[in-house]
């Protein structure tokens, strides 16, 4: 019979950086987290070890504005594998000046249901 | 268009010959291989103006240095550089060293040198508190002095320039042949023709000559490394300080600016690459360990830049000064290496000399020209009064580009747009200071590109740090 | 131009922000705002990665996001904003002269000044990096600039020197646009960012962190073409022969950042030798009466939260300046000692009539694992407390109440230490 699997992580949810043990079993089951100090870190540690999510910024391009490009992120967290695939979509995107901030430039890239918005006015 | 004369190179020698030749009424030609004057040896050197005690007596070294160091005050005025008299001393820790400076001052006698005395230890160390104690005596020599020689330069060029003097720049000679009467001179930005070439190429003179058949000197390129130290250790001296000379130079210094930074170095050593700029570990620690045998203060904790220079030794160890016996139309100013800076005027006055003599008919004076330069706006300088008065006559001049040097885009501007203009980022450096403070341009660095961009009507990334393929920023992310 | 101002806030960043409008709330009528740049916001406009306002939000922010709320604020507020102003330098009796375009030479007479210039980064010159001086060379920041402001590629194969949060934030930019961040050197044996952005921005990439290793020279005559490392002892020397070559055209150096304090220099201003930044009070007073600091330009920070609290410190310290400064002639000062292990801590001089209990920020020197943070008045402990680490790379802070400082005489010893 395989053993469980203990994996130790740091949790990237805030700037503390909690140092997160958890364990796996054999189906890869997260039966433990331990370590967070918030309940942050737990969802942190079981969504790292099934489909891992990362918060995303960029710039895209904008037309008449104050710089040529302005700022933006994915609203909340996509994933890891697919952070690449959202880089290309956003470098497709031209927008044009006034631009406000929190605006949406790509709604639920690529099926991800996340949206890209504007970090900035521009 | 037929030049009478070309002058290959635009250093400290090039550029003041330049200016000398622009009283007259002929055509001539700077020939550049870089993107801005100063590019070679000029821009990477100790900026002393020598008393002239060094060079042995009767060599033109020893002649043209006494002579360009009593010119150099008078030059530097009428181009509005700043030139300061501080003069220089050689300091002794041994009785033999103390020895070496007798030796130094008959010398500087016999070179007709003024204003030399040795000085005792308890003087020394009233004049110069910082020095290291245990220094026995120096040779003082009131005459020499400090001079930004890539400014010196820039002004010269600028001053020549305004004359009538074009400036051909990105302009490497690879050939010269000569037909029909005159020189058609092979460049990577085209072909000049000209009457007489006038041979002032610095590291690469000997290559120059050859070309013209002329291979009656070699160049064996010597590279010095520094260390440029913050403003707040500028006054740890006020005087040049030398050590005892050695075979291969006058030692590490130890020396304020007239920007007012503190320079330490150079070493010396033979290089088999004529370009090769890079500083070396080893270098520059030799470098930090002699500087502080003079000065034990000065330290490159301190340090906000490290550079090196190729000197242009010559073969004879004396320059290469007049017409080539191989080439008649080839007047050499080679070989220039220390103290070439110190006797840059002269040198220029006698390839004057020389330039006249050669034409086969006198050139005569033009009815108008400026030996000076206007003096370049200096925003740090001012009274608030007089800074009040600029920015409401051109508002560029409120605004600060640099904030270590307290540098304003109005100056930024001027530097491009002013005669053989900066093109690259280093030159507005040069030309203005703008990068050149204790954050070495990590603010403006990125503001002087826009300037830049905007003033040569180029889009950011086109803009280089020193021209050639020295790009700042590549293609646009996206 | 002559204007006169209750104070005169220098630097338009989150400092210079969270300081104004807080002395504003406390009553301080007329206030101006002095920023260099186009528009208030100071670095965060070029930090455009989140993690920022977790603390004081209690949500994450982008860079633009988190200035953004306090520009808002400004913007709601009558506290007067100069942008593309420069201030040249501060008088004696707390004359601010500045300078720009539209009003020419500003004089500026303020009762009270707050200084939040920020911070600059550590150039090339800096360190002594032997080799070419080619183009390629160049902060982070710069570089960050270059691809988040301007939009373009400041290079295509990068090493980057300094495992600072700039180094790391930058390695995971520059791989999202495309370049090959080939790695990351840090001279000392830790990095220096934090453990978030070492997974985050490195491992997620597979960007390898090389410690105890600097970057001894650089080649190439135009652009840079490459770099040589090399692994350092324990004195931060290159060992010989542990030399080894790596192609690049971009080396950007994150190797730290130093308060921006030539102006506080000039006014007179005292620096503390460790933090660069100026001695201060609880209450953040510099050493020059009515002259405050917060923000980088006091003490480098890790996190933009600290930094507004701290500012709103000192921006509550100029308002009863302001108010009343006769109630400052009354206080009576201890130093702060830094202990065993602490490298600094800021305030350096506390109030023992302070009203409020004070806090003490401080960084370690060192990395240590379960060890204590040991606050002691007169060699005795006072608070004690377990850390399951401690790192350089992150500030710590411990309160020391309002009553036990009461009890203390103007020549006692309050001490920061670590005990392993």
């Amino acid at each position: 019979m395989a053993e469980n699997k203990v994996t130790v992580m740091t949790c990237v949810t805030c700037p503390i950086g909690c140092t997160i043990t958890a364990e796996q079993d054999a189906e890869g089951n997260v039966i433990s987290v331990k370590g967070n100090t918030c309940k942050r870190g737990e969802a942190y540690a079981k969504t790292e070890l099934t489909a891992p999510m990362r918060s995303l910024t960029s710039t895209v391009k904008v037309r008449g504005g104050r710089h040529p490009v302005v700022p933006v992120k994915s609203r909340t967290p996509v994933p890891k594998a697919r952070m690449f695939d959202i880089m290309a979509e956003i470098a497709k995107v031209t927008v044009d000046a006034p631009v406000a901030a929190g605006q949406t430039v790509i709604a639920d890239v690529l099926g991800t249901g996340v949206d890209i918005i504007t970090e900035d006015s521009m | 268009m037929i030049y009478d004369a070309a002058i290959i190179g635009a250093g400290v020698t090039g550029a003041m010959t330049a200016r000398a030749l622009s009283k007259y009424d002929v055509s001539v030609v700077l020939i550049e291989k870089e993107n801005d004057v100063a590019m070679g040896a000029t821009k990477a050197n100790s900026a002393i103006c020598h008393a002239g005690f060094d060079a042995a007596t009767g060599t033109l070294k020893a002649k043209l240095n006494v002579r360009g160091c009593e010119m150099m005050a008078g030059v530097c005025k009428e181009l509005n550089v700043p030139y300061k008299n501080n003069g220089s001393l050689v300091l002794a820790f041994t009785d033999e060293e103390v020895e070496t400076l007798g030796t130094l001052y008959d010398r500087g006698v016999a070179n007709g040198v003024k204003g030399m005395r040795i000085v005792e230890r308890d003087e020394l160390l009233k004049m110069e508190p910082n020095l290291n104690p245990e220094v026995k005596a120096a040779l003082l020599a009131e005459t020499a002095g400090i001079v930004c020689p890539y400014e010196l330069t820039i002004a010269a060029a600028e001053c020549a320039a305004s004359n009538g003097v074009e400036f051909l720049r990105n302009a490497e000679v690879v050939s010269v042949e000569y037909k029909d009467g005159r020189y058609f001179i092979g460049t990577s930005a085209g072909t000049v023709e000209a009457k007489l070439v006038i041979n002032a190429a610095g590291v690469h003179a000997a290559e120059v000559a050859r070309m013209m058949g002329d291979d009656s000197f070699e160049i064996i390129p010597r590279k010095g490394e520094y260390f440029v130290l913050d403003r707040n250790v500028g006054g740890l001296v006020s005087r040049v300080i030398f050590q005892c000379p050695t075979v291969m130079g006058k030692g590490i210094l130890v020396t304020p600016t007239v920007d007012g930074n503190l320079l330490i170095g150079p070493t010396s050593l033979d290089v088999p690459d004529c370009e090769d700029v890079s500083t070396t570990w080893e270098g520059l620690e030799d470098v930090k360990r002699l500087a502080a045998k003079s000065v034990p203060a000065a330290s490159s904790r301190d340090a906000i830049t490290s550079f090196s220079g190729v000197r242009a030794h010559g073969s004879s160890g004396d320059f290469v000064i007049g017409r080539s016996a191989a080439c008649p139309g080839l007047i050499n100013a080679a070989c220039i290496e220390s103290p070439g800076l110190s006797a840059a005027p002269a040198i220029a006055e006698a390839v004057e000399q020389i330039f006249l003599d050669a034409c086969e008919v006198r050139p005569a004076l033009k009815e108008k020209y400026d030996t000076g330069r206007p003096a370049p706006v200096r925003f740090r300088h001012l009274t608030d009064e007089q800074r009040e008065e600029l920015i409401a006559r051109d508002p560029a001049y409120g605004r600060i580009v640099c904030r270590c040097e307290t540098v304003t885009e109005g100056e930024i501007r001027d530097a491009i747009t002013g005669p053989t203009g900066a093109r690259d980022v280093d030159g507005v450096k040069r030309r203005t200071r703008a990068g050149m403070g204790r954050c070495q341009g990590g603010f403006c660095g990125s503001k002087v590109l826009e300037i830049l961009a905007q003033e040569l009507e180029l889009p950011y990334n086109a803009i280089t740090k020193f021209g050639r393929d020295s790009k700042i920023i590549y293609e646009r992310t996206k | 131009m002559e204007l006169r101002y209750d104070l005169a806030v220098i630097g338009g960043g989150p400092a210079g922000m969270a300081a104004a409008l807080r002395a504003r709330e406390r009553g301080v009528e007329r206030i101006i705002i002095l920023e260099r740049a186009e528009k208030l916001g100071g670095i965060l406009e070029q930090c455009i990665h989140t993690g920022f306002g977790l603390h004081y939000f209690g949500e994450e922010l982008s860079g633009p996001e988190y200035a953004g709320r306090f520009i808002k604020e400004v913007e709601k507020t009558d506290i007067d904003v100069r942008t593309d102003t420069m201030v040249l330098s501060i008088g004696e009796d707390n004359t601010v002269t500045a300078v720009n375009k539209k009003d020419g030479v500003l004089k500026i007479h303020a009762t009270a000044v707050i200084l939040a210039m920020g911070c600059r980064e550590r150039p090339r010159g800096a360190l002594q990096m032997a080799g070419t001086r080619p183009s390629g060379v160049m902060t982070a920041g710069t570089a960050q600039k270059y691809v988040n402001i301007d939009g373009y590629m400041p290079g295509h194969k990068v090493v980057i020197l300094g495992s600072g949060d700039i180094g790391l934030i930058m390695a995971r930019r520059m791989t999202l646009e495309g370049a090959e961040v080939k790695m990351v050197c840090e001279i000392m044996p830790y990095s220096g960012g934090l453990t978030r952005n070492i997974v985050q921005c490195l491992n997620d990439f597979g960007i390898p962190l090389h410690l105890s290793t600097t970057v001894v020279s650089t080649h190439g005559r135009d652009r840079l073409e490459g770099v040589t490392i090399a692994k350092v002892d324990e004195r931060m020397q290159p060992i010989p022969g542990t030399e080894e070559y790596v192609e690049c055209d971009t080396l950007m150096l994150s190797v730290g950042l130093i308060p921006e304090n030539e102006l506080s220099v000039a006014a007179g201003v005292e620096l503390d030798r460790v933090t660069r930044g100026a001695v201060v009070t609880e209450m953040r007073e510099t050493t020059k009466s009515g002259v405050f600091a917060c923000g980088n330009v006091l003490q480098v920070h890790d996190l933009v939260d600290f930094v507004t609290m701290e500012a709103q410190t000192a921006g509550e310290g100029a308002a009863a300046y302001i108010r009343d400064r006769s109630a400052f002639d009354g206080a009576e000062y201890i130093f702060t000692k830094t202990g065993p292990g602490v490298r600094y801590i800021v305030p350096q001089k506390v109030n023992i009539h302070a009203p409020e209990d004070v806090k003490l920020f401080f960084r370690v020197g060192a990395i240590y694992k379960n060890a204590r943070i040991v606050v002691k008045a007169d060699g005795e402990r006072i608070s004690d407390k377990k850390h399951v680490r401690l790192t350089p790379g992150e500030m710590e802070n411990v309160t020391i109440k309002r009553d036990t400082l009461k009890h203390l005489s103007p020549d006692s010893i309050l001490s920061v230490e670590v005990e392993e």
